[in-house]
């Protein structure tokens, strides 16, 4: 009677998940009965039942079109820091530029000395989850859009300087090189050289970041910055099922919205 | 009797024509070769038998009965003792040929045993036995990505003769095996038909070994039949009009042009 | 630089230079010292973090309720969205395709953090609520891919199999998903990695983990612990990071 070779590694692995399962189960306090338990049962059961109708009063409107409005423009400022950010600290992080990289002379040091620090504090500008910053920042400057314009344009500053450098990278650096070997200054040499080819991308891709970051504008009011996502924690803490049903239709029609926005956008560059 | 076409004609969605008024009988336990070139309808006509396509006019009966006067169960039941051999052998590349092989028997196997087959082989020397009579023992747990593509055919076949059906019907399927192996391929196939006294229908693309193994050649061309004879009576003249459409060659295993006297040996199945 | 652009490109200042206003935030008064100084003092009191040998467990217990989070959540996800792709693919007739995509739909729309508001209004605060709300935007993402998947697998191994008289669900194990396999599980430790930054940040709205415990550290205004926390985060990710990219290497 002949043995499966594979019959002994395909139960070790599948032991070795069902091992760590279960204390997975256990530090998540995994336990569906809770969802049937009577006490919890008629709170959800009432929270669920309010779900409908949605809540479509002249007055609430209103007020969702408002802070639906507040998350647009929450989105668009925080953008527009993020490039004022990204802008700058990209130019010099970026490889294309640097006059040391296209041959002997001084600078190879002073170049990576400026640009490793940089390249650090972007990168740590984008790990820390922008839902974090805007923790931070409601405690330091207050419930509120500011916090969530703030903590948006670090976290993308940091994505846009990052991807901007990459594009500058790796578009036609020929034109750049040129004017850097003919002594031109780096400030000109990027406009005249690097600018003109790498513009669609930039445009394109900050386009599309200005998306995700509506999406993250509303995600960022559950923690007080403002915005769609603030008005709709405070329906779940009132416990108005039909307003926050209204204000997450109005949420999938926002990202509807912004996607058609940012193609048209995107069109428009071609 | 076995099977019986009754003026079987099948029109394709596209609107060709494959068979044009087929009549066909075939008694329990006769051994026929089909023989015709590309498009003749060779496919089609198995593919009837083996319900696995309507016919658009007359009447097919498989294994006595009329396929598509029965309910679902019953024609699962009757699907189970047909085995068809396909050409390109339906076969996820990335099972292991022991699964592949096994898979014959879904149709005798109830569905628990079915699926526990999959964590453990339920029959592993079964399948190794048919893999042997193939002549490709060895590769019982490989998996058939790393088969060639005569080895992938030969697995097609080792699963059917797994499955033991009462009907075996096989298309083309030895035509990327080497010619040696082949014909003991075919040998294999047409010594299982006799020793179980079942019905084999074998769609060949090599003449000389339809001829040599089979006592009845059913030629197949524009989707009628041309001629349903003994070997002996198949004339040179008969097979280079059956083939016209293609070049004046008769296909052989060797692929030359040979006279129909060198093609016929003695037939083995009686 | 044609008309279409410069329409494009003064509507995006007119939109910038509108949000500003419209936020009324006082761009001046954000950047001005006292504002900075105010910023400077609120963010110094994270420094240096608590490195404490007791604290340093609880983060560590934190990130080990994190990963847990993510894997029970990315397991239970891979399950359902394997049981509502089968419809989803239309295998058991258009109606069914239609519901069950719509559900799909539904369950990736609303992002992780939202439905973890909610799962935290449905089961009460900690892991559980973060390992549901993963649980169920992933369902919705999984399955999608698995019902394309599933779209788009070669029927005729499924067909042959059936011809010979197998079951119709046999045909699908032996004939469907061993193509399509393998993609699944690629994409479920995929969606896992993801998912693992997704539960740390879940947290926030109590649904357990180490966002949780930042929230927590913050509302009391324990900036160290908050800082230990943050860099708990951080490292968690790089971690991981590191291991999918090595994972990946090896699996060329």
């Amino acid at each position: 009677m002949a043995r499966d070779p594979a019959a002994l590694p395909r139960f070790v692995l599948t032991a070795l998940i069902v091992v760590l399962l279960i204390p997975g189960f256990k530090l998540t306090e995994f336990e569906p009965g809770v969802l049937f338990d009577t006490r919890n049962r008629e709170t959800i059961g009432r929270f669920l039942g309010t779900f409908f109708p949605l809540a479509l009063s002249a007055d609430f409107l209103q007020l969702v079109i408002k802070s639906t409005i507040e998350t647009l423009a929450i989105a668009t400022a925080g953008m527009a820091l993020a490039l004022a950010i990204a802008a700058p600290l990209s130019l010099l992080v970026t490889r294309s530029l640097s006059i040391s990289r296209i041959g002997p002379g001084p600078g190879l040091w002073s170049g990576r000395v400026l640009r490793t620090p940089v390249r650090l504090a972007l990168m740590l500008c984008r790990s820390v989850p922008e839902i974090v910053w805007a923790l931070l920042f409601v405690r330091a400057v207050g419930l509120g859009p500011t916090a969530g314009v703030l903590a948006i344009g670090i976290t993308y500053g940091g994505m846009l300087g990052k991807v901007y450098a990459e594009i500058f990278e790796s578009g036609d650096t020929r034109p750049t090189v040129a004017l850097l070997e003919s002594g031109s200054g780096h400030l000109p040499a990027f406009l005249y050289g690097m600018l003109p080819v790498a513009l669609p991308e930039i445009v394109s891709y900050s386009v599309y970041r200005w998306e995700c970051a509506i999406r993250a504008s509303v995600i960022m009011g559950f923690v007080g910055a403002g915005g769609l996502g603030m008005q709709m924690e405070l329906s779940m803490r009132m416990l108005s099922g039909g307003e926050v049903s209204t204000m997450l239709l109005v949420f999938l029609l926002l990202v509807m919205l912004a996607d058609g926005i940012s193609a048209a956008l995107r069109r428009v560059i071609e | 009797m076995s099977v019986n076409l009754d003026r079987v004609s099948l029109v394709h969605p596209n609107g060709h024509r494959a068979l044009a008024g087929v009549s066909l009988k075939v008694d329990a336990g006769e051994c026929v070769a089909v023989i015709g070139p590309s498009g003749a309808g060779k496919t089609s006509l198995l593919r009837v038998i083996a319900t696995a396509l309507r016919p658009s006019g007359g009447v097919v009966q498989t294994l006595g009965v009329d396929p598509w006067a029965l309910d679902r169960r019953a024609l699962r039941r009757l699907r189970a003792r047909i085995g068809m051999v396909h050409q390109a052998p339906p076969i996820p590349l990335r099972q292991r040929v022991v699964t592949a092989v096994l898979g014959g028997r879904l149709g005798s196997w109830p569905l628990w045993k079915s699926l526990a087959s999959l964590a453990y082989p339920a029959d592993i020397d079964g399948a190794r036995a048919m893999l042997g009579r193939m002549e490709i023992a060895d590769k019982l747990f490989e998996r058939c990505d790393r088969l060639s593509g005569g080895q992938l055919q030969r697995v097609g076949v080792a699963r059917v003769l797994y499955q033991q059906p009462d009907l075996l019907l096989t298309d083309e399927p030895v035509s990327a095996v080497d010619p040696a192996l082949s014909d003991r391929v075919i040998g294999e196939l047409s010594r299982e038909a006799q020793a179980r006294g079942v019905t084999l229908i074998a769609s060949l693309h090599a003449v000389d070994l339809a001829l040599h193994w089979f006592p009845r050649i059913v030629g197949v061309r524009a989707g009628e039949i041309a001629f349903d004879l003994p070997p002996d009576q198949v004339s040179d003249d008969m097979l280079r009009e059956l083939y016209a459409s293609e070049s004046a060659v008769v296909p052989t295993q060797m692929g030359e042009k040979n006279s129909a006297l060198a093609l016929r040996r003695k037939p083995l199945c009686s | 630089m044609n008309a279409r652009h410069w329409i494009a490109l003064v509507l995006m200042c007119a939109a910038v230079i509108g949000s500003f206003t419209y936020l009324a935030i006082d761009v001046r008064a954000l950047f001005s010292v006292e504002a900075a100084a105010q910023m400077w003092n609120y963010f110094a009191r994270f420094f240096p973090p608590d490195f404490s040998a007791d604290y340093l467990a609880q983060a560590w217990r934190g990130t080990l309720e994190t990963i847990a989070i993510s894997g029970v959540g990315t397991v239970l996800a891979a399950a359902c969205g394997m049981l509502i792709a089968l419809p989803a693919c239309g295998r058991f007739g258009p109606v069914a395709r239609i519901v069950s995509r719509f559900v799909l739909n539904f369950l990736r729309s609303i992002p992780e953090l939202v439905w973890a508001a909610l799962m935290v209004f449905a089961v009460g605060l900690g892991p559980f609520a973060g390992t549901l709300a993963l649980a169920l935007h992933t369902t919705g993402v999984i399955g999608r891919l698995f019902a394309e998947t599933l779209e788009n697998a070669p029927p005729e191994p499924a067909l042959a199999l059936q011809l010979a008289g197998a079951h119709p669900a046999a045909a699908f194990f032996y004939g469907t998903l061993p193509n399509v396999i393998a993609q699944f599980v690629a994409y479920t430790l995929y969606r896992w990695e993801i998912n693992i930054r997704m539960a740390a940040i879940l947290g926030v709205v109590g649904a357990g983990g180490l966002g949780q415990m930042l929230y927590m550290s913050l509302s009391l205004f324990q900036q160290a612990q908050a800082m230990t926390i943050i860099l708990a985060m951080l490292l968690l990710v790089v971690i991981v990071d590191a291991a999918s990219a090595a994972l990946r290497a090896r699996m060329e």
